[in-house]
């Protein structure tokens, strides 16, 4: 009696198990569409890949295809992560085609050119693609050219880093600058006068090798310099001051409006213009470079760029809140390559993946959209190994916590830290499945 | 956070320990639960002397649930920097102790059944 008991009470409990199991995988998206659309999107990063995939379940016969070259799938956040030696280069690279749906197309060729009115994507092999409806997602190029002086193969010797140009480069600055945890010196962290993508990028490096240096006793021996072209150290009014706080507890000296323009690598020495235009010359030990920032040529050549606004970057011309294309309805621009004021963030893409996908949808179906992009970007501000800020906000400069009450944005906290490093990429990786 | 529903939660799960791993330890937690609750229907009252000696891995367990995160997270008892992350220490070191509780005394209690006569 007792034994049967039992015997009915666990199986009962793993049949709960099992349906909790089942109701996880069940997709809990809308209704899916039928529809002959021919979509077209140019790059499979972040958010080529996670629209794809969302769009591959919700829509019943759609032509999907996919036109990006790159054969690493890059998780970009954690590049600061390889450049301050806490992870492996290969902790960010992934193939492109793990991430891709069954029943979409990749080409792996890049987009050579965008026929906005005839609607036809040419690729650089030569293939032309038609469309119903596009999306440029290719991201944006890194313009190592217009440091004078220095080039990518300089990365990693004479006191050289530059995280953002791949997991090889990142690996390569962390061996630059861990020397200057080791031996101290000058080291100078600069920023692009440019948008650039998670403006917080610059600012994490200074943060971790400062706290580096003085976790292997060596801050007496080290002086560090950050320099950037802006007036202040964030976009974000209250998140500038607190930084600039943090800044000067940390004894991190600022240089605001100071460009870099060039470096002569052998004799370490850098040149920057100030706010009068005169050259500024600075001695480094350890030098931190990232590039001014501009969207692929093919944009800039195919008339898709704002006129008047960011003329030496090209960004997409849309709107900030459906991200559609202002004089092409049947285009939309998502992740880095948007003229948006704010979003060059994988967090933004997250939030911007579903707003045009609803865009599309209702395009498709002949309604008005109904999601609209807030501006939200998030950037887990790392202030040293093991703390963090979680920092949110929108196009207002508005803190919108994700939160609120609970993880305060402007404390360095552990479990912003712990966000960062356990939760972040897979968070990425579910969105890029669709499913977060 | 966009979204954040149960759904969301596993899928970030899955991601951190790969699909197989989660669900597996999903699994064994759930077994060492069932376990546990089996042993008390069937032996129908607890054991004290096996109680005291879970309760004795109690801290074992709770240290060793520290030391994990730390070691998995370039974490230490430093980066600690609020209340919030003081809560968040405990709660694992809590989860820890029950953890390594609930496990010996089931392992115990499934190697040595009770006799008749016994307690």
């Amino acid at each position: 009696m007792t034994a049967h008991l039992n015997r009915r009470q666990i199986l009962s409990l793993a049949a709960g198990g099992a349906a909790l199991a089942a109701a996880a995988h069940s997709p809990a998206q809308a209704k899916t569409i039928s529809t002959k659309a021919r979509i077209v999107i140019i790059g499979a990063g972040a958010g080529g890949t996670a629209l794809a995939n969302r769009l591959a379940r919700r829509l019943d016969g759609a032509t999907i295809t996919l036109i990006d070259p790159r054969v690493d799938h890059l998780y970009q956040p954690g590049l600061s992560l390889v450049a301050a030696g806490l992870k492996p280069a290969d902790y960010v690279v992934s193939k492109t085609t793990d991430w891709l749906p069954k029943g979409t197309t990749l080409i792996s060729e890049a987009a050579a050119a965008i026929d906005p009115e005839a609607q036809v994507v040419a690729t650089s092999g030569g293939q032309k693609v038609g469309y119903d409806f596009l999306v440029v997602a290719p991201g944006l190029v890194l313009d190592h050219d217009a440091i004078d002086g220095f080039s990518l193969d300089m990365v990693g010797e004479n006191g050289i880093g530059a995280l953002y140009a791949g997991p090889q480069y990142a690996a390569a600055t962390w061996k630059a600058a861990s020397k200057f945890t080791e031996e101290g010196g000058v080291g100078l962290f600069t920023r692009p006068a440019t948008e650039m993508k998670c403006a917080g990028a610059p600012l994490k490096h200074t943060f971790l090798i400062e706290d580096i240096t003085r976790t292997n006793g060596n801050r007496g021996k080290a002086e560090l310099h950050y320099a950037a072209p802006q007036g202040s150290l964030f976009g974000v009014p209250i998140v500038a001051e607190k930084v600039r706080m943090l800044f000067g507890d940390r004894g991190i000296n600022t240089h605001m409006k100071h460009t870099l323009t060039a470096i002569e690598a052998g004799a370490k020495r850098a040149y920057m213009t100030d706010a009068d235009g005169s050259t500024v010359e600075m001695d480094y030990d350890y030098i931190h470079v990232i590039p001014p920032q501009r969207a692929p040529d093919v944009i800039r050549q195919s008339g898709l760029s704002w006129a008047d606004k960011w003329t030496d970057q090209g960004w997409v011309e849309c709107d900030k809140g459906t991200l559609q294309h202002l004089r092409y309805d049947t285009i939309w621009a998502l992740g880095d390559v948007a003229g948006v004021p704010k979003g060059k963030t994988a967090a933004s893409v997250k939030w911007q993946v579903p707003v045009v996908e609803d865009g599309l949808i209702a395009a498709i179906e002949g309604r008005d959209p109904t999601e609209i992009y807030n501006g939200y970007t998030s950037c887990p501000m790392i202030t040293r190994v093991g703390r963090a800020m979680l920092v949110e906000f929108d196009y207002n400069n508005n803190l919108v916590p994700s939160f609120p009450g609970v993880i305060a944005p402007l404390e360095e906290l552990w479990i912003s830290w712990l966000m960062k490093e356990v939760a972040l990429k897979a968070t990425y990786n579910a969105m890029l499945r669709g499913d977060a | 956070m966009k979204d954040l529903t149960l759904t969301t939660l596993i899928a970030v799960f899955e991601e951190i320990f790969g699909t197989a791993l989660f669900w597996a330890m999903v699994a064994a937690a759930a077994l060492v639960t069932l376990a546990y609750v089996v042993v008390l229907i069937r032996d129908r009252h607890v054991s004290w002397r096996k109680f005291l000696y879970a309760q004795l891995s109690m801290p074992v367990g709770a240290v060793v649930a520290v030391w994990f995160v730390m070691s998995m997270t370039n974490s230490s008892l430093a980066s600690l920097g609020g209340p919030l992350d003081v809560i968040i220490l405990l709660a694992i070191a809590l989860a820890g102790a029950i953890g390594a509780a609930v496990l010996v005394y089931t392992a115990q209690s499934l190697m040595q059944p009770p006799s008749k006569t016994s307690e």
